[in-house]
């Protein structure tokens, strides 16, 4: 069992390319927002200009991805094992998948306006796990020596990227809607105005949502019930109300009270997008609040 | 009451019928309510609000210790917070609420709908309605005035839609009646039943996840052991140190057998090169090896139990929870006779494992006790005082405070021994009585103080915490669970939809319609209507 070989100037090298791959995606999230701005433009030549810009913006935040899936990837070999063992690696892990997630769908789906907000997502949330999450690499402790940690916390993982994508759209479809951004004169929200009528219309984009919703709320049906299992095997129970486990269930509710929603009349619309936002802000508090302050057996962020 | 005269805004004289009708009507708008979707969905919301308090107030069922210094800390907010029962949410009287509430507006909502669903099963697809232009995917497609392809059309219709899995019925022409139109002759299909087989499959398991969750609950058992290497112990109510039944829980559940800890095992990580000391003395492994005896039989058997690698025996998984350090300690009074003699379990204070450990000597004169610290590799901290510098036993050491007066153990109560009450005592050897606190290396003796004899460190094991749970619920919730997932991903993924065909004049109309989402409705039709109008050489394919 000794054979388990850190190597801390692998996590350090993975640590700079994770760090290369967030200048990358800074220069993604200028392009775009410069895009978006310029497909506000009132001029239609500038507005057909734009184009080329977007396409290079993708570009760049494929590559961002790539080098990002590098740093992770590197982490992985620098501990040995899965890289989502703490919070640092599984925020560097999340971040790739929602980006992938989202570059594979844009070959799907034309969702490239929410380019902007998945680079500038993807740099807060990596700025945050390089300055306040980052630890060594760390041995693994014998509770999460499990094949659970591979499956549950993968599909927790890619729960929240289908989440977080979905969030997008809501949120877009509740600036859409929203009374004071269409009739407001203020110069700022006249530009948001001319920034949303590029989106798709509402009906897409609610459409898009629940379609992004109910993939990760079958993911999440599984990574609760794989984290029950798992929790009997490690715990000796697989339910025992623990902080994180609380937190799932809350997250589990409001997602189910989401797709009721959108089947009932009233509650489709705004209210069912606000829903979706609710839930993700709930994924993002369960993530960070409630790892970090919250008393629990999911101890893992490797912090003091 | 003539029927013209039924408008409420009529003053009815014959009131005294209405509360009898009133209870009746009152009662089913109620359950009408009840098992509503906003209903569901309300209290869905509700039932998520009210989760929350539970992870912000330590609960009893999950963190006892919590509690007690919340407690402690809050003595006159906690007591409040107490009486609505913010330590016990999910077992809560308003928690409780809820979710019996929910559940009965699902089950309200749900055993209708099986019923329905099980007729609508066993029924032909909806004859074709007259305007197809209003359905949300519609097309009108015009073929060439050869007859042949328009005599083949609904018999060609009605195999492409069978082929796909459609339930499909073919409709004669018919002739203009009344209102209705004349057609003709159509096809109306429907797919996707598995949709609303797959909702109710998922709401009906959660049921299923209920009832298993309060019966298994209700049948279980969870024990608690603490064995130092060498013991054992026998799984009835006395052999364990703490023991927590549900409530329809009985004595002869436990199936007699022994479990015997031969040896605990501890790995630490080892990095030659030194470079990692961030991991210097973290535990990779724990393994607990134990031999098992059946009383029924006597057969014996060996197994080992690891975290996340607990041992199944006879209606109980024995896993491994805790482990520590267990010095062996023999104390002598000034004659040389052993007033003492044992190997206790100390419980781990940091990731070092420096231990507490108490000893109670009561074979004696005038009793005395001893709060004990063990530190498995001791350094000492710029203040001076002793810690524990790596969580492996290589420089072992005990220090010992001694304390002489009542032990508080001959009232018959029950005490912890893992605790000493120096209420009623009087220190003897460390700390401000002037006698300094002994040490003691592994091998060593020293003296206690007052003449009271000697105390030796003659040896060192470790412990085991185990945890023996049984709950014969757990399998079906997952059972009900994995249902409920498959459930789920059917009725979320599965179209459910309508599909029609109708000869016209000049060629054929095509028309669906989405029962709940659909992402490819128009293009059902566009493929169809390609289909269709295919040259029977290119429909081969």
């Amino acid at each position: 069992m000794n054979s388990i070989s850190l190597n801390a100037d692998l996590a350090a090298v993975a640590r700079l390319v994770v760090e290369a791959a967030m200048l990358i995606y800074t220069f993604a999230f200028l392009t775009f927002v410069y895009h978006l701005s310029r497909l506000a433009n009132k001029k239609k030549s500038i507005r057909a200009a734009a184009t080329k810009l977007e396409r290079v913006g993708i570009i760049l935040l494929a590559i961002a991805a790539v080098v990002h899936g590098v740093g992770v990837v590197l982490r992985g070999i620098a501990a040995s094992r899965v890289p989502w063992a703490n919070m640092y690696e599984f925020s560097i892990t999340g971040s790739f998948v929602v980006v992938t997630i989202f570059l594979f769908a844009l070959i799907i789906k034309d969702i490239r306006l929410l380019a902007a907000f998945v680079a500038g997502f993807n740099l807060l949330i990596l700025g945050t796990a390089d300055t306040i999450f980052w630890i060594p690499v760390k041995s693994l402790m014998p509770a999460l020596q499990s094949y659970w940690l591979v499956i549950h916390v993968m599909v927790a993982v890619l729960a929240t990227a289908f989440f977080n994508i979905a969030a997008a759209l809501s949120i877009a479809y509740i600036f859409k809607t929203a009374k004071w951004v269409q009739v407001s004169k203020l110069k700022l929200v006249d530009l948001i105005r001319r920034i949303l009528a590029v989106f798709p219309n509402e009906e897409k984009l609610e459409r898009l949502s629940y379609r992004f919703n109910i993939i990760g709320f079958i993911l999440w049906t599984f990574t609760l019930i794989a984290g029950a299992i798992w929790a009997e095997r490690a715990w000796h129970r697989y339910w025992g109300w623990d902080t994180k486990e609380v937190w799932t269930f809350i997250i589990w509710t409001i997602y189910a009270g989401y797709l009721h929603a959108n089947a009932t009349r009233g509650w489709n619309g705004k209210r069912s997008a606000w829903l979706a936002v609710i839930g993700f802000v709930a994924i993002l508090f369960n993530f960070t609040v409630v790892n970090l302050f919250f008393k629990g057996l999911h101890v893992y962020s490797g912090l003091k | 009451m003539p029927s013209s005269q039924s408008s409420k805004y009529v003053p009815n004289n014959e009131e005294v019928n209405l509360p009898a009708i009133g209870i009746k009507g009152w009662l089913r708008w109620t359950w009408r309510q009840l098992t509503s979707m906003r209903t569901a969905l309300i209290l869905l919301l509700l039932l998520a609000a009210a989760a929350i308090p539970g992870s912000v107030f330590p609960q009893r069922s999950a963190d006892p210790n919590g509690v007690t210094s919340y407690f402690d800390a809050n003595p006159v907010l906690a007591p409040i917070l107490d009486k609505i029962q913010l330590f016990d949410v999910y077992t809560s009287a308003w928690f409780s609420a809820i979710y019996i509430l929910l559940f009965t507006s699902l089950i309200g909502c749900v055993l209708p709908r099986t019923a329905a669903h099980w007729r609508a099963l066993r029924l032909p697809p909806v004859p074709t309605p007259t305007n197809l232009k209003r359905m949300s995917a519609y097309r009108a497609v015009e073929l060439p005035a050869k007859k042949k392809q328009h005599d083949a059309l609904l018999a060609k219709a009605f195999a492409i839609l069978k082929k796909q899995g459609y339930r499909v019925v073919l409709e004669n022409p018919t002739p203009e009646s009344g209102r209705v139109k004349a057609s003709l002759g159509s096809v109306s299909a429907e797919r996707g039943y598995l949709r609303e087989t797959g909702n109710l499959i998922f709401h009906l398991s959660l049921i299923g996840v209920l009832i298993a969750v309060g019966i298994g609950g209700g049948l279980s058992y969870s024990g608690q052991r603490v064995l130092v290497e060498g013991e054992s112990f026998v799984n009835n109510l006395a052999g364990y140190d703490s023991f927590s039944p549900g409530t329809f829980f009985n004595e002869n559940q436990l199936v007699p057998f022994s479990v015997k800890l031969n040896k605990f095992e501890v790995d630490f990580y080892r990095d030659p090169s030194l470079k990692n000391q961030a991991n210097a003395g973290t535990p990779t492994d724990f393994r607990a090896y134990v031999t098992t005896t059946l009383g029924s039989t006597g057969k014996q058997s060996q197994g080992r139990i690891r975290v996340n690698e607990p041992l199944a025996m006879p209606n109980a998984n024995l896993y491994l929870t805790g482990n520590g350090y267990a010095p062996s300690i023999t104390i002598r009074d000034a004659k040389g006779q052993i007033v003492y003699a044992g190997t206790t379990a100390f419980l781990p204070q940091d990731k070092n494992y420096t231990s507490l450990g108490v000893i109670k000597v009561t074979d004696v004169p005038k009793q005395y006790g001893i709060i004990s610290f063990f530190y498995p590799t001791v350094g000492t901290l710029s203040s001076g005082a002793l810690t524990s510098l790596y969580p492996d036993a290589a420089l072992p050491l005990l220090s010992m405070n001694v304390y002489q007066g009542d032990l508080g153990i001959n009232g018959g109560q029950p005490k912890n021994v893992f605790a000493l009450d120096i209420k009623n005592m009087k220190q003897i050897a460390g700390g401000k009585s002037g006698v300094k606190g002994l040490r003691l290396q592994l091998g060593e003796t020293v003296a206690l103080p007052k003449g009271l004899g000697t105390v030796t460190f003659d040896g060192l094991k470790r412990f085991a915490s185990l945890d023996v749970d049984y709950n014969p619920g757990g399998v079906w919730v997952l059972i009900f669970a994995l249902l409920a997932l498959a459930g789920v991903t059917t009725s979320l993924l599965v179209p459910r939809r309508r599909v029609w065909v109708r000869k016209t004049e000049t060629g054929f109309e095509l028309a669906a319609l989405a029962r709940g989402d659909d992402p490819i409705l128009e293009k059902v039709i566009t493929e169809l209507a390609a289909d269709l109008t295919a040259k029977p050489k290119k429909e081969k394919r």
